[in-house]
């Protein structure tokens, strides 16, 4: 039998595949298993329709906010339209399935590799820009991409929106939440897995490079452009699989949601979760999608109160005022975001008693 | 023919308008290379204080206007203290990111002081400053716009051209730790184009107000729109944003009058692209210098 | 263990330093004097382990040593940058002109008359000679410049033909003498040079030397002076002391240093060390270990 592994205390990697490792040990492998199998096993039937609501929206938010992370966080170009980008894809999907009749099983990623078509050709700016002026031309295409959903109607219907048709894997219907709770999560799975895996490669290893720096990338023999092209694909990718999941999952869309606004709300996710980082996506991800949540929770019992109905409350400013002060604190207290209050927690356990 | 000049005249003054709303933009990223995506909010916020203190407390213009534009100015040295001061020496995308909490943390607070009604100030602009040639009537507002607008630029450009103190916040953006070691107070530099940035966008919102009537979610959007023109014209560059405020002026009035008004919003950023394809760092902006 | 062993040692330190602390008196004629001091980045790494050092009025001191040793990390904890690196010195003081100024932040310690020149020239890219060297003057508020330029040029002549160009486009040399005339426009009085001759060619260097002994003799300005050249910088010092670890391990009057057997072996490279593994190499590896 294998010799079980556990953590020594501190980094005693003396080999490249060991920093490589995606569990440091056995224990962190098992556990995961276990998690997974509670996951799938457990969860759906423990929880309320709500709360499975909640828990597919945080799934399809953590595949778009893993998509953007890979770019800004690995590749260091920060986008400003990934928000269009997902509504891109939520806008494949929606007219494979309804105009050229694809199932779902086939329009979820024929929606991934459009919108990594799409993320490719507002990634050509990269090829000259850099930087600040890189992220002002993804601000671009995020206004330019909203104008086209709205106003190319022939083939996105416009402000109408477009009704999906009922969803079915393998002659089983999705109709509920907890059907399709399994779908999504499947899908981060594997989408999760992919990220890891590709950070692990020598592709990984390029992005990082060009985030870190890119003239030194350059010199290093990494061709620059088409590696941010294949980062601006992948994140697109990401996007528009999530796109499609959302737009399935909601069945009918319009072009609303994809707005600046979803495209900052993502950055501010992998900078609260921790840029760089595939879990804190995920870990943002919940954090935004419960914050999300929390306020239209608290908006309710407002609304209950009689002064705050009487006084025209809404939820619009309570939810800018939330969503601003857990971005500037995150980035005030812990500007690495909670993947790294994570590691601290850990290692503190880990350590535990004798922390020096 | 006319409709044309009607056009170009429209298109010029609402330029002028971006631009001024701009320059605000250009000093803090000059100073500290920083993308301020709370200055939409900024410009907003200048706006209400001057319409309570002109609506509400009735206080002449010619106090209220100073007493907004020092309010600006205290809340743009506040907001440095505060916000931006322990992020000194972070990497950039934290202190945008920082910018963008503190948008969504002005607008909250904004609308739940005013909701996102549409306010207008009361007319005090004699009616004498408007302009009229033939057929052409430029109406007061856009005349002391333009003019406001010349004025600043002439006294910015002198000042980061000429000034010691405009010098030293052109080498706290160039590199930090020189001028640390020159004995540049980096603090101070900070506080100060914090500071006049914000004083600058309260003057801006003010005048967009009096044009455009002041709405929470209106002025917060111009506040995107500041940065095709920046862009355009060249982050680093305050003639440029002048210019590029006048480019997407006019390219807005243009496909507005001529083609569809649907496609004038979208217009600006098109023209970004392409322009940024030719010149990466804009019409007039520094080339960066890179040494490895 | 080794972390154990490490916080035992410090401990020992730390009782020892207790026992031997005494009034410092000042000697006529010192400008600068370091005590005993200890600086630790981040609260956990400690660079310097108690290092003194005095440096007397109009001297030129030269700080020798190889990388790591510590050398940079003395004079920003002279110059006060060691506070934006997030750096303290934890222990000991730093006396100038009878004030005792460590831990106080560049603004002040700047406006007393210590310039640090930099590492590896850091020049304001986008701003012109000219420019750069106003804001050399930062110390004064910008105070009449004029003057002080032409001084400036005649020193280095290079600079005035090129006193309009972006600093970015200058070479290796002029920026050398760009950064170095910066500084002497802040009116320094103690002037901390670091690795005046990094990357520079022979003939450069040779200038670039007689430029600083010419500085010291004609300004009377109090240098120290950080090199690896340490041929060239015992030529022009007075004094020298030598770093290793963190730690002064030798220091004297240049013209003894250059005599010294150990100094000529490890830091002029004029002892036979490169030579076959005799028993003398292993007996000077134990010399040398015995510094560290």
């Amino acid at each position: 039998m294998r010799k079980l592994h556990f953590h020594p205390c501190g980094n005693f990697n003396e080999r490249y595949e060991q920093e490589l490792t995606i569990f440091e040990t056995d224990f962190g492998r098992a556990s995961l298993v276990v998690g997974l199998v509670m996951l799938f096993a457990i969860v759906p039937y423990a929880s309320g329709p709500y709360l499975i609501y909640v828990l597919n929206m945080v799934a399809i938010t953590a595949i778009a906010a893993i998509g953007l992370n890979i770019l800004t966080g690995f590749t260091g170009q920060l986008s400003l339209g990934h928000g269009a980008f997902i509504g891109v894809g939520a806008y494949a999907a929606a007219i494979l399935a309804t105009k050229a009749g694809f199932p779902f099983i086939l329009a979820v990623p024929a929606a991934g590799s459009i919108t990594a078509f799409v993320g490719v050709l507002f990634g050509l700016p990269s090829g000259r820009l850099k930087g600040l002026y890189l992220t002002i031309a993804t601000l671009a295409g995020q206004f330019i991409i909203e104008y086209l959903l709205v106003h190319w109607e022939g083939l996105t219907e416009g402000t109408m929106g477009i009704v999906l048709p009922g969803v079915s894997i393998f002659g089983i219907a999705l109709d509920s939440d907890r059907s399709f709770f399994y779908v999504v999560y499947v899908c981060l799975i594997v989408m999760t897995l992919i990220a890891v895996n590709i950070m692990r490669t020598s592709y990984g290893r390029a992005f990082i490079a060009i985030r870190d720096n890119d003239r030194a990338a350059e010199g290093m023999g990494i061709p620059i452009f088409p590696y941010k092209l294949l980062s601006f694909g992948i994140s697109s990718f990401y996007a528009g699989i999530a796109g499609a999941l959302w737009a399935y999952y909601m069945i009918s869309i319009t072009t609303e949601p994809f707005n600046l606004g979803l495209s900052v709300e993502y950055i501010a996710m992998i900078i609260i979760g921790g840029l760089g980082s595939i879990t804190g996506a995920i870990y943002g991800a919940i954090f935004i999608t419960g914050l999300n949540e929390g306020l239209r929770w608290l908006t309710d019992i407002l609304m209950g109160v009689d002064i705050f109905s009487k006084a025209g409350f809404s939820m619009a400013p309570l939810r800018e005022l939330a969503f601003g002060s857990a971005i500037v604190l995150f980035i005030l207290l812990e500007p690495r975001g909670l993947a790294e209050v994570w590691r601290i927690i850990r290692s503190n356990f880990r350590l535990w008693p004798f922390s020096y | 023919m006319d409709f044309f000049i009607h056009l170009l005249i429209n298109g010029i003054s609402i330029g002028f308008l971006y631009g001024l709303a701009a320059m605000g933009f250009v000093m803090i990223f000059k100073s500290s290379s920083v993308l301020n995506f709370a200055h939409g909010e900024l410009m907003a916020l200048g706006a209400f204080v001057f319409l309570v203190l002109i609506g509400w407390a009735e206080l002449p213009v010619y106090v209220a206007f100073p007493l907004a534009l020092a309010g600006s100015f205290l809340l743009g040295f506040v907001v440095e203290r505060i916000f931006l001061r322990p992020l000194i020496g972070e990497p950039l995308i934290y202190v945008i990111m920082l910018t963008v909490g503190l948008a969504s943390i002005f607008k909250g607070i904004m609308l739940f002081i005013w909701g996102g009604n549409l306010y207008t100030f009361p007319d005090f602009l004699p009616a004498g400053l408007a302009i009229h040639w033939g057929s052409i009537n430029i109406p007061p507002v856009y005349v002391v716009s333009i003019a406001i607008g010349l004025i600043f630029l002439m006294l910015f450009g002198l000042f980061f051209k000429y000034s010691s103190q405009g010098i030293y916040m052109r080498s706290v953006a160039d590199n930090q730790p020189a001028a640390l070691s020159l004995g540049v107070h980096v603090r101070k530099v900070f506080a100060l184009s914090w500071a006049i940035a914000a004083l600058v966008a309260g003057m801006s919102g003010i005048v967009l107000g009096i044009i455009n009537g002041i709405n929470v979610h209106d002025l917060s959007s111009i506040g995107l729109k500041v940065f095709p023109v920046v862009i355009l014209g060249g982050l680093d560059s305050i003639g440029g944003a002048v210019i590029g405020g006048i480019i997407i002026g006019l390219l807005e009035t243009f496909t507005g009058g001529y083609l569809s008004t649907s496609l004038r919003d979208v217009v600006p950023y098109v023209a970004l692209v392409f322009i940024l394809m030719v010149k990466p760092y804009g019409l007039f902006g520094l080339i960066e210098i890179e040494r490895v | 263990m080794a972390h154990y062993s490490f916080q035992f040692q410090t401990l020992a330190i730390l009782v020892l330093r207790v026992g031997v602390r005494q009034e410092v008196v000042m000697k006529d004629g010192i400008l600068l004097q370091l005590n005993n001091i200890s600086v630790v980045y981040s609260d956990v790494i400690q660079v310097l382990k108690g290092v003194s050092l005095s440096v007397e009025e109009k001297h030129i001191v030269s700080l020798l040593g190889s990388n790591g040793a510590g050398k940079t990390t003395t004079l920003k904890a002279i110059s006060g940058l060691l506070k934006t690196e997030n750096g303290k010195v934890t222990d000991g003081d730093i006396v100038y002109r009878k004030k005792s100024i460590q831990n106080s932040p560049p603004e002040t310690i700047t406006r007393q008359g210590i310039i640090q020149v930099l590492e590896g020239r850091q020049p304001f890219k986008y701003l012109t000679i000219e420019e750069n060297l106003r804001v050399g003057t930062a110390t004064r508020w910008g105070k009449p410049y004029k003057k002080d330029m032409e001084l400036i040029y005649d020193y280095f002549p290079p600079l005035k033909e090129r006193r309009k160009t972006l600093a970015g486009y200058c070479s290796g040399g002029e920026l050398q003498m760009l950064v170095m005339g910066r500084a002497l426009m802040a009116h320094p009085q103690l002037l901390l040079l670091d690795e005046p001759s990094l990357g520079l060619a022979p003939l450069v260097v040779m200038e670039i030397f007689q430029i600083i002994e010419r500085i010291n003799k004609e300004q009377g300005t109090t240098i120290i002076l950080v090199e690896q050249n340490a041929r060239m910088a015992l030529q022009i010092a007075d004094y020298g002391y030598i770093m290793e670890n963190g730690k002064i391990v030798m220091e004297g009057v240049s013209a003894d240093l250059k005599e010294n057997p150990d100094i000529k072996e490890f830091y002029l490279g004029m002892g036979t060390s490169g030579d076959a593994k005799s028993y003398r190499d292993v007996k000077s590896y134990k010399r040398r270990k015995r510094w560290l």
